[in-house]
């Protein structure tokens, strides 16, 4: 067996692989109901995480011509970052479980020598009591770090990557 | 549909998240354990690209009206996952300072010259082997504000997808005989010496270019997939 290469930090300069419109999965035509989601990224001190990449990958709807799936978008000056998607439905989980709706994020950064995974589910679904990894997070008060809130037309989530409340990490 | 379960690192292969010698660590690092997540539907695919929307830039000397100033090198290599199958027809793409040490950023303030005709950003597809080629200059070392007098060994950095979003990998690719990799926080983040020693490219003069460029390889292994079960 090859082990698999070692992580590397993204780094600061990883802009030069931007491409603004990768925040927009809805640019190739996608039909249905539609999804923005934003929030902040801020560190152990507080502050606004400013060089930061946010990627969103989900499996609902499944990728195809229209709809990439994938997403990426840099925060901005106050740590912000946004996306506008489709909203997904409930999954397949391991065994014959059903997973309630959500989104995978990964967090790059300067500072992070490996991406940082996170889910983002939706407040108010039924769902999301029965969900495997949502009930597997003890102390269930953290629970709460990964189910975004409706804010207006939008959904909000904000990201901490330290320190009381920080946002619960998954070792996937 | 069976699931599928993705090999964990082996000890001291990737880097904690917490490292002290790399301070943009200290207020990053999560401090809470992270929740285990086996993979379902969602960590077990990922995205695809198309080269229609994401069209190959695999020569990074000739998107300028004449060629940067630097070492014109060949890095190539493959990409397979840990049972060594070829993870072909992936997106990488490749990201670098110029030869004087800077990068085409606006973050970087670093003063050395920019080079207008070189950007620094590349991308190519691996092919049915798994093999990827790219043009590209020599990067040169800089400085950064980690500790006193501390700069970065040269390095390319890297971004991989494979086929599954558990296989996501960002790395930086080194050179050998860097005196700089002794001193660098980062590569040292990496606790076991032997996969640290993977990041370091290889000198090839089989893939050196004659009266052209030098070639330097660089293999990349992403994650791979416990066998699974049978069912009963
Ligand atoms: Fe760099």
């Amino acid at each position: 067996m090859r082990p698999a290469t070692a992580s590397q930090t993204i780094g600061p300069y990883w802009h030069l692989i931007e491409h603004p419109e990768m925040s927009d999965l809805l640019r190739f035509g996608a039909l249905g109901t539609p999804l923005v989601l934003h929030g902040r990224v801020t560190d152990g001190a507080g502050a606004p995480v400013t060089d930061a990449a946010v990627e969103l990958w989900q499996s609902d709807p499944p990728a195809d011509a229209r709809f990439p799936g994938f997403g990426r978008c840099r925060t901005d000056a106050d740590g912000g970052w946004r996306f506008t998607t489709l909203r997904p439905g409930p999954v397949r989980g391991r065994g014959n479980a059903t997973q309630a709706p959500h989104v995978l994020l990964a967090i790059m950064a300067r500072g992070l020598l490996r991406p940082l995974f996170t889910r983002a589910y939706f407040a108010g679904e039924a769902l999301n009591d029965h969900d495997p990894l949502l009930c597997a997070i003890d102390p269930p008060a953290r629970r709460a770090t990964l189910i975004a809130q409706p804010d207006g037309a939008a959904w909000r989530l904000d990201i901490r990557l330290q320190g009381a409340d920080e946002t619960v990490f998954l070792d996937l | 549909m069976t699931d599928e379960t993705f090999r964990p690192p082996l000890p001291g292969t990737q880097p904690d998240y917490a490292h002290a010698p790399y301070r943009s660590t200290h207020a990053r690092a999560p401090s809470q354990a992270l929740v285990a997540l086996p993979a379902t539907v969602t960590e077990a695919t990922g995205p695809r690209f198309a080269p229609t929307h994401f069209p190959p830039m695999a020569d990074f000397t000739a998107t300028g009206r004449t060629p940067p100033m630097g070492e014109r090198i060949i890095v190539a290599g493959t990409v397979t996952d840990e049972d060594g199958r070829p993870v072909a027809g992936t997106m990488v793409e490749i990201w670098q300072a110029n030869a004087a040490g800077r990068y085409n950023h606006p973050g970087d303030t670093h003063d050395a010259p920019l080079d207008p005709a070189f950007r620094g950003e590349g991308r190519v597809f691996t092919d049915a082997e798994g093999a990827y080629r790219f043009v590209t200059i020599r990067p040169g070392a800089y400085p950064w504000g980690n500790h006193p007098n501390a700069w970065r060994p040269s390095h390319i950095h890297f971004s991989l997808f494979g086929s599954a979003f558990a296989q996501r990998l960002i790395t930086q690719m080194y050179f050998p005989g860097d005196p700089l990799l002794d001193l660098d926080p980062i590569y040292h983040a990496v606790p076991d010496a032997a996969a640290r020693a993977r990041l370091v490219s290889r000198f090839d003069i089989g893939l050196t270019q004659e009266g052209y460029a030098l070639g330097y390889r660089f293999d990349i292994v992403l994650r791979g997939r416990l066998a699974t079960p049978m069912e009963a």
